[in-house]
């Protein structure tokens, strides 16, 4: 619950959706080859046109690239960045702790030893064989999220900022050594693995982008239905109970939508951090608290704040491409000691 | 209106509270007292669902375990002791979700008779003036009654207070029982809560009960709870001469 000018109004939706428009149109435009805005939006329209009347997709270099290279690539990365943005926020409401995310928390490195299993021992759903990655990616998720969590409630009763962080190093860390020692016995799929270790979104395809774009549809719905609870839970869970949140319930729902985006953005970029660390913390500044506006706002937030770092990725050491997870980590690892040691300045003021 | 029955919690091996019984009816004020660690705010902790517990506990003869989250807020609210803030929440936020419990669908906003009630809420608490400051800015006191405001809106029949004066300097605490001493006195209403301050629980209580080591040692009428010998008994202290011995300070 909130006033009733506690939601965004269509003129700033607008806003919102048209700055990411414009981030969007700069990053399929600039590249190691860029492509003049107007040729980019000729090519979009022709192949929509082709599209719709069964013609024949248009030619060209510039077309080439932009249709089949930058286009699913920008996507994706949009849509990554939202959905982790939109889990990091869900994650801080529902902990009441400003430094939760899927990477301090340790659940991406989860979801990755999740998605490595199934590269280095070939795990398939049946009738599904492109799912087993983004499956196991999924299930580790939730799993380690569980055990995190059960770990730093039996530790103090609460989820304070101090427990959840060392926790989150601990599990990383015994993550790590798993990874080796499935890579020492999968040596011929090491290339594969690194992958996910350092983040990328290189050559994704438009099936990566309906995969990332369904599951930010449904747990995404799960998490904005949730505004009232997430706000609730952010004031305190003993709170949310007295006022009649069906605590059990709404929390294992969240988790259940958190794991879903963490597990399939894992299975599709790697691991990328930070990201849920810092645009939730930003946007709060701007939006405040307040799970109606802090929601969205993340989402936009999110997906301008990947889109802007993929383009950073490519272009700095152009043509050498960094990865994503280098950027964000870079960027990230400054905004979590400035959040940490403002968090630790009010505990002791 | 709330009656519990062979209330026992335990945590492991410790026994914190040992079949309790109680009852408390509309227009009470029922004041817990006792020593630390004698199980008083596990009992309203019970109340809300928040420890598992053997026994029984009916409001209004419906069992309060099987009752949904919801129905439950509508009937029993809680005044915790204290409130931490993380986020920088704006007083009539926080007071709104005292609503929660009546709103209607997913993605609506407040209706017309929750606009009203957070307004009376505020008014009531005099919170009013503050309800667009961050939590994060108030002092303890307004933080209390902003909490307290929270409790009014969510409009429960019984008002659970857990230490409700704690950490409150005296004209906080004066203005704090106030309000509860004139929310009490609308139709249908009850409150428990769980107090040290033997005066305070003296001077507003409609009865009480005095529980030492998670048992009920003596339940009634205010004075007769209070009796020097069952106080001395409990405390291990003559509290009379101890409170006539403070008092005398300020003759």
């Amino acid at each position: 619950m909130g006033t009733r000018s506690d939601r965004f109004s269509p003129w700033e939706y607008a806003l919102f959706a048209g700055i990411t428009l414009a981030v969007l149109c700069l990053c399929v435009c600039v590249g190691s080859v860029n492509v003049p805005l107007r040729e980019t939006l000729t090519a979009v329209a022709e192949a929509l046109r082709a599209l719709v009347l069964h013609r024949e997709r248009p030619s060209g270099l510039g077309a080439a690239i932009i249709l089949s290279v930058r286009i699913p690539r920008v996507l994706c990365v949009a849509l990554v960045g939202a959905s982790l943005a939109l889990a990091g926020a869900a994650m801080q409401g529902l902990l009441k702790n400003a430094l939760a995310d899927g990477s301090t928390l340790g659940v991406s490195s989860g979801a990755s030893l999740g998605a490595v299993i199934a590269i280095a021992f070939g795990v398939r759903v049946p009738f599904l064989p492109f799912a087993g990655t983004t499956a196991m990616a999924i299930l580790f998720a939730f799993f380690s999220l569980l055990i995190i969590l059960g770990l730093a409630y039996r530790m103090d009763c609460s989820f304070s900022t101090n427990t959840i962080i060392l926790i989150g190093v601990v599990f990383s860390m015994f993550v790590s050594s798993l990874m080796s020692v499935i890579i020492t016995f999968a040596a011929d799929r090491i290339q594969h693995i690194t992958f996910w270790t350092m983040g990328s979104l290189q050559g994704k395809n438009y099936t990566d982008v309906l995969l990332t774009g369904a599951a930010l549809l449904v747990c995404g719905s799960v998490i904005f239905s949730r505004w009232r609870e997430l706000n609730a839970f952010a004031v305190g869970e003993d709170n949310a109970r007295h006022i009649g949140v069906n605590v059990r319930r709404v929390r294992l729902l969240i988790l259940l939508a958190v794991s879903g985006l963490i597990g399939v953005c894992v299975s599709v970029g790697g691991t990328i951090g930070f990201v849920g660390l810092v645009t939730p913390h930003a946007v709060r500044l701007l939006a405040g608290p307040n799970h109606r506006r802090l929601l969205p706002a993340s989402l936009f937030g999110g997906a301008v704040f990947l889109m802007l770092a993929d383009l950073t990725a490519r272009i700095l050491l152009n043509p050498v491409e960094l990865p994503i997870g280098v950027v964000t980590s870079l960027v990230g690892a400054v905004v979590f000691v400035i959040i940490f040691y403002r968090s630790r300045k009010r505990v002791k003021g | 209106m709330l009656e519990i029955k062979k209330l026992t919690v335990r945590f492991g091996e410790l026994t914190v509270v040992d079949g309790l019984d109680l009852a408390v009816e509309e227009g009470q004020w029922l004041m817990i007292v006792g020593p630390n660690g004698a199980g008083k705010s596990t009992v309203l902790n019970a109340v809300t669902q928040g420890v598992p517990y053997t026994g029984q506990i009916l409001f209004e003869g419906q069992d309060v375990r099987r009752m949904k989250s919801v129905q439950r807020a509508r009937c029993i609210g809680m005044l915790a002791q204290s409130h931490p803030a993380a986020y920088s929440f704006s007083v009539e936020e926080v007071v709104s979700l005292g609503r929660y419990a009546y709103s209607a669908g997913l993605l609506s906003g407040r209706g017309d008779e929750d606009e009203a009630a957070v307004e009376t809420a505020l008014e009531l608490t005099g919170m009013r003036e503050q309800r667009r400051q961050s939590v994060l800015t108030l002092s303890g006191g307004e933080l209390q009654r902003t909490f307290l405001a929270q409790a009014f809106a969510q409009d429960p029949q019984l008002l659970l207070l857990d230490e409700p004066t704690n950490h409150l300097d005296l004209i906080y605490q004066k203005q704090v029982f106030g309000m509860i001493s004139d929310w009490l006195k609308r139709p249908g209403k009850a409150v428990i809560s769980v107090v040290h301050d033997l005066s305070l629980a003296r001077a507003c209580g409609t009865g009480a009960l005095l529980m030492d080591r998670g048992r009920c040692v003596a339940r009634g009428g205010v004075p007769e709870v209070l009796a020097p010998e069952r106080l001395e008994q409990v405390y291990r202290m003559d509290v009379y001469a101890w409170m006539r011995g403070l008092l005398s300070q300020w003759s």
